[in-house]
C-alpha cells in the first residue's frame, strides 16, 4: 500500500468570496488508525476533509503529502455524508471505481460480491440503488470507498442521521478496515461515536484546529477551555 | 436522428461537466436554435450546396445526404438542449463524488450519458418527432423528386396541392402509423416504464 503519511497542512486555508471557511491550520497527521475530526455544527469539518482530499480548493498555505500529490488522490476516497449512489444496481455501484482503473468485468463483479457480502448487501446485488434505505446506502457509498484498497479514506459524518443499528454496523466496517489497513478521517459531531472509535482526535473550532492528539488522552483530560466546554457538552462557538 | 444523437448527445454532456469561457453562451444559442425555422436552414443549406456555393462541387444538393444535412442541422440543437437539461441536473448529483474519484473527463460525460441513457431517449425522440414531420428545408435542399428525395411529408404537400387529397390522408395516416410505432418501441427496448423511477 503507498504510504500517503505523514500528511502536513501548513497554514492552510480555504475562502470562499472574501469569507474565510477554515485555516490557517497548521497540522500534521501521521502513523495508523481512525483519526476523528470533531467539532460542533459549522465548525469547519467538512471543509477540513475536503481541503485536504484536494475536493476543495486551497486558497492559502500548502497541504503536504508523503508522496506526490497526485499520486496521493489516486490512493484516497471520499464517503459524503449523504451518500451518493449512481442510478444503478449495486453491484454496478461497487464495481464502478474498479472499471476506471482498468480492472477487468469478471474480476471486479468477483470483488464487488465480496464486498456486498462483507457489508451485508449481497441479497440487494441486482437491486437499484436507489432502492436502499438510508443506512444501506451509506454501507454502499463505503463498501464502494473501499474496494479499491486505498490507502486512505476520507468520511464526512457517515453516520448522520441513521439509527443506531445502521451506526453500529457501519463502525463495524470502519473498524475492519482499519484493521485491513486503511487509514481513516472520519469527522462527527457525534461524541460517542468519536470515544468509540477514534484513536486520534482532531478537535475544530471556527474554522482552526484548538487541539490534536490521541483519543484517550483528549476525552479524559483535554487542555484547551473549548475542548473541555465542548466535551461537557456545552455551546461552544 | 442517428448522426444527431452522436453530435448532440456528447456536447449535451460536454456542457454539463465542462466549464469553458463560452459555455453559457453555447447553451444559449442551442436553446435559441431550438426554434430554427426549418426553411431557412434548407435555404441556407441550399445556398452552401448549391453549385455556385462554398460544397457546390460535391454535387450534393437534390440529394439525400443534402436532406440529411438539413435534418441534422434542425434537430441537434433541440436534442442537445433537452439532453442538457436532464445531464445538468444529473451532473449536480453527481458532481462531488465523480470529483472525488479523480475521474477524467471522458469518464464523467461517459457515465453521465450511460446513466442518464432514459431521459436521453426522450431528447432523441423529440428530435425524432421533429425531423419527421419536417417539409420545408427537405423540400429546398431534397427537391422532391420522386423516386429519389420524396419523403412522406413532402409527398403530402404535393397531393395536397394536386387536390388528391384522400392519398394526401393516407399518407399522413402511414406517417403517423410510423412516428408511433418508432416512439413505441424505442419505449418498450428502453424499458422506460417498467422499472419505475431510478
Amino acid at each position: 500500500m503507498t504510504d500517503l503519511f505523514p500528511l502536513t497542512l501548513r497554514a492552510a486555508e480555504t475562502t470562499r468570496r472574501g469569507k474565510r471557511l477554515v485555516g490557517p491550520v497548521d497540522l500534521t497527521l501521521d502513523g495508523q488508525g481512525l483519526c476523528v475530526v470533531i467539532g460542533p455544527n459549522g465548525a469547519g469539518k467538512t471543509t477540513l476533509l475536503r481541503l485536504m482530499h484536494g475536493a476543495a480548493r486551497l486558497t492559502g498555505g500548502s497541504i503536504q503529502w508523503a508522496c506526490d500529490t497526485k499520486e496521493a488522490r489516486q490512493h484516497q476516497s471520499f464517503v459524503f455524508q449523504q451518500p451518493v449512489v449512481l442510478r444503478r444496481t449495486v453491484e454496478d455501484n461497487l464495481i464502478y471505481p474498479l472499471r476506471l482503473r482498468g480492472v477487468p468485468r469478471s474480476e471486479a463483479r468477483r470483488a464487488a460480491r465480496d464486498w456486498a457480502q462483507r457489508v451485508g448487501l449481497d441479497p440487494h446485488l441486482a437491486h437499484r440503488a436507489s432502492v436502499l434505505s438510508g443506512g444501506e446506502k451509506q454501507k454502499l457509498a463505503i463498501a464502494r470507498a473501499l474496494i479499491t484498497k486505498p490507502a486512505l479514506v476520507f468520511l464526512d459524518e457517515p453516520t448522520a442521521s441513521l439509527d443506531g443499528r445502521a451506526m453500529r454496523e457501519i463502525e463495524g466496517i470502519l473498524l475492519q478496515a482499519k484493521a485491513d489497513g486503511t487509514r481513516l478521517i472520519l469527522s462527527t459531531h457525534d461524541m460517542g461515536q468519536a470515544r468509540r472509535i477514534a484513536d486520534e482526535v482532531v478537535f475544530i473550532l471556527g474554522g482552526a484546529v484548538h487541539e490534536k492528539g490521541p483519543a484517550e488522552p483528549f476525552f479524559d483530560r483535554p487542555e484547551t477551555a473549548e475542548a473541555q466546554a465542548f466535551l461537557k457538552g456545552d455551546i461552544v462557538e | 436522428m442517428v448522426i444527431a444523437c452522436l453530435i448532440a448527445l456528447p456536447l449535451a454532456a460536454l456542457l454539463a461537466v465542462r466549464r469553458f469561457r463560452f459555455r453559457r453562451t453555447t447553451i444559449a444559442m442551442l436553446n435559441a436554435l431550438m426554434g430554427l425555422p426549418p426553411v431557412v436552414v434548407g435555404l441556407i443549406v441550399y445556398i452552401f450546396l448549391s453549385r455556385s456555393g462554398p460544397f457546390g462541387a460535391l454535387g450534393l444538393l437534390f440529394t439525400p445526404t443534402a436532406m440529411i444535412i438539413a435534418q441534422v442541422i434542425i434537430i441537434v440543437p433541440l436534442i442537445a438542449s433537452v439532453a442538457h437539461q436532464s445531464l445538468r441536473e444529473l451532473w449536480a448529483e453527481y458532481h462531488d463524488l465523480l470529483i472525488s474519484m479523480n475521474v477524467s473527463q471522458l469518464q464523467k460525460m461517459q457515465t453521465l450519458l450511460w446513466d442518464a441513457r432514459r431521459a436521453l431517449l426522450t431528447a432523441a425522440l423529440a428530435g425524432f418527432g421533429r425531423g419527421i414531420g419536417e417539409v420545408g428545408a427537405i423540400m429546398i435542399v431534397g427537391g422532391n423528386i420522386d423516386n429519389a428525395t420524396r419523403v412522406l411529408t413532402t409527398a403530402i404537400a404535393l397531393e395536397t396541392g394536386k387536390g388528391e387529397f384522400a392519398l394526401a390522408l393516407a399518407l399522413g395516416f402511414v406517417l403517423i402509423a410510423l412516428a408511433l410505432t418508432v416512439n413505441l418501441a424505442i419505449h418498450w427496448i428502453g424499458q422506460t416504464e417498467r422499472d419505475s423511477r431510478w
